[in-house]
């Protein structure tokens, strides 16, 4: 199938950007790389009247050191620069470890970090990055804007706090404090397919060794990227062995998960290696931890 | 590039090298009008939602999904399709290699994993076998089992390193 005709914008600033989204509202629709929304327009899923391009606003595209020691990105920087930058695999090594996972080359070579957060897809690895790594999102509209932390952004199935005329302009990414470690863990039917279930874990550890803080997040694990408390509270404060671990991991695959089943795995597989791959992300996320000093 | 209102887009973009003008409608999607208006039929449309690979091309030398582009979006860039790397007298040594070593049965994942492979090669020139599967992840073929292209890969390198 083509795409259904459409009015085509590509403003070339933001505030011209932001002034097609205020008059043309829900009938407009915000084109990133659109590894996402080019497939969904092929297939008439989503049929928009106007389509305002943001590929040609070049200030949207950037990977800035934050003041804090973390990480400002701009929404229209591709997938392939963030793999690629030696000052992402400095600051946020857990962001550089995933970028290969993510689809194929061809379409890291488009595909942009403010796309994925838009999109929401609860498959996605960067969505559940953003919250494991306690991320801010800045959204603009004509009038003025507002920072939402990542962990309230995701409301529901490709579902933000994104109102129709706002767009996702940064990503604000905080450094780990010392003594942390991360792991991201996924099981795909082929590598960069979208993950059956994976597991995004960062951890600090106190100076006694003992778990001073935890986030884990499950991929494709219900609607919204799947925020394990049951199972980091189990951890904190308490030493990280194996026994601790494996109990944590069998509460989030039991307890903070909602996985469904559909043509590529049942429920109860997705439940079965969220166990595992939990495990496995949390041995290795504190073994991180204990190594960086 | 300007703001345009009307329905028709004047597109200008080079493709292996020749500049063309044109008035496209901006829902054209790139791998259409290369095939359609420029007659440019080497670049196949698998599935027209980015998992085949069949429709790689290179924009300003960077391998993309065609069916996931529309051709406004080329306008004023350079694009390479699988016409752009040899001549029938004058095969790309990436060509040579994929005819030498049976890198292809039917033939129409083969533009795209060209493409994809030519990128591929200028980075890495000497790749082993695990980065070269890796490199074609994102290329489905439904006859050879791949391990003729991986072989018609390793040749091209021998090749090209010469
Ligand atoms: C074959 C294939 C395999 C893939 N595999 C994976 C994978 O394994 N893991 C993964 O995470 N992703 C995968 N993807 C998705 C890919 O990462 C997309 O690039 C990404 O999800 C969307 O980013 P985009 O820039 O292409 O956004 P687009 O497709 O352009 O937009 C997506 C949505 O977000 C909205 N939007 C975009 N930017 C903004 C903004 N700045 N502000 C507000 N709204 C905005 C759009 O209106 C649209 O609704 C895959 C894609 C393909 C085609
Ligand atoms: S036709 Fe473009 S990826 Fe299949
Ligand atoms: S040669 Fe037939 S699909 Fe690859």
């Amino acid at each position: 199938m083509k795409p259904a005709p459409f009015e085509y914008h590509a403003p070339t600033t933001t505030e011209e950007a932001l002034s097609l989204l205020a008059e043309h509202g829900y009938d407009a629709k915000i084109l990133a790389g659109g590894q996402s929304l080019i497939p969904m327009m092929n297939f008439r899923l989503v049929q928009p009247a106007i389509l305002v391009d943001l590929n040609n606003i070049p200030d949207l595209a950037y990977i800035n050191p934050g003041d804090d020691g973390g990480l400002r990105l701009g929404s229209m920087t591709r997938h392939h620069q963030v793999e690629t930058s030696p000052l992402v695999a400095e600051r946020a090594p857990l962001i550089h470890e995933t970028m290969p996972k993510i689809a194929y080359p061809q379409v890291r070579s488009r595909g942009t970090f403010g796309g994925s957060i838009s999109h929401a897809d609860p498959s996605a690895e960067l969505v559940a990055l953003s919250v494991a790594l306690d991320g801010n999102f800045r959204l603009r509209n004509r009038d003025g804007e507002r920072w939402t932390p990542a962990r309230e952004f995701f409301v529901g199935l490709f579902t933000t706090v994104l109102e129709p005329n706002e767009l996702l302009v940064e990503a604000s990414l905080p450094p780990m404090p010392p003594h942390s470690g991360w792991s991201l863990k996924e099981v795909a039917r082929r590598p960069h397919d979208f993950a059956l279930i994976g597991v995004a874990a960062v951890v600090t550890l106190d100076e006694k060794g003992l778990c001073q803080q935890a986030r884990m997040v499950l991929i494709s694990a219900g609607d919204v990227p799947m925020v394990a408390h049951k199972a980091v509270e189990l951890l904190k404060g308490q030493a990280p062995t194996a026994e601790a671990i494996k109990a944590a991991a069998e509460v989030a695959a039991t307890e903070d998960i909602d996985p469904s089943s559909d043509i590529h795995a049942t429920a109860e597989f997705r439940r079965h290696l969220a166990n595992v791959l939990s495990r496995r992300a949390l041995e290795q996320a504190f073994q991180r931890a204990a190594e960086n000093k | 590039m300007e703001t345009t209102l009307q329905n028709v887009f004047d597109l200008a973009v080079t493709v292996n090298g020749t500049r063309y003008e044109q008035a496209v409608e901006p829902r054209i999607l790139l791998s259409d009008f290369l095939r359609h208006d420029l007659g440019l039929t080497g670049t196949h449309v698998g599935c027209e939602h980015g998992v085949c690979g069949a429709c790689t091309v290179l924009l300003d030398g960077e391998p993309v999904r065609s069916c996931l582009m529309f051709a406004v979006q080329a306008h004023g860039r350079e694009v390479t399709t699988v016409e752009g790397l040899g001549t029938i007298d004058h095969l790309h040594p990436i060509q040579e290699a994929f005819q030498e070593a049976h890198g292809l049965q039917c033939g129409f994942c083969t533009p795209g994993i060209l493409t994809t492979v030519k990128v591929f090669l200028e980075q890495n020139p000497n790749p082993s076998e695990e980065e070269i599967r890796e490199a074609l992840s994102g290329n489905l073929c439904r006859c050879t089992g791949y391990q003729h292209i991986v072989d018609a890969v390793q040749l091209a390198a021998e090749k090209m390193r010469k």
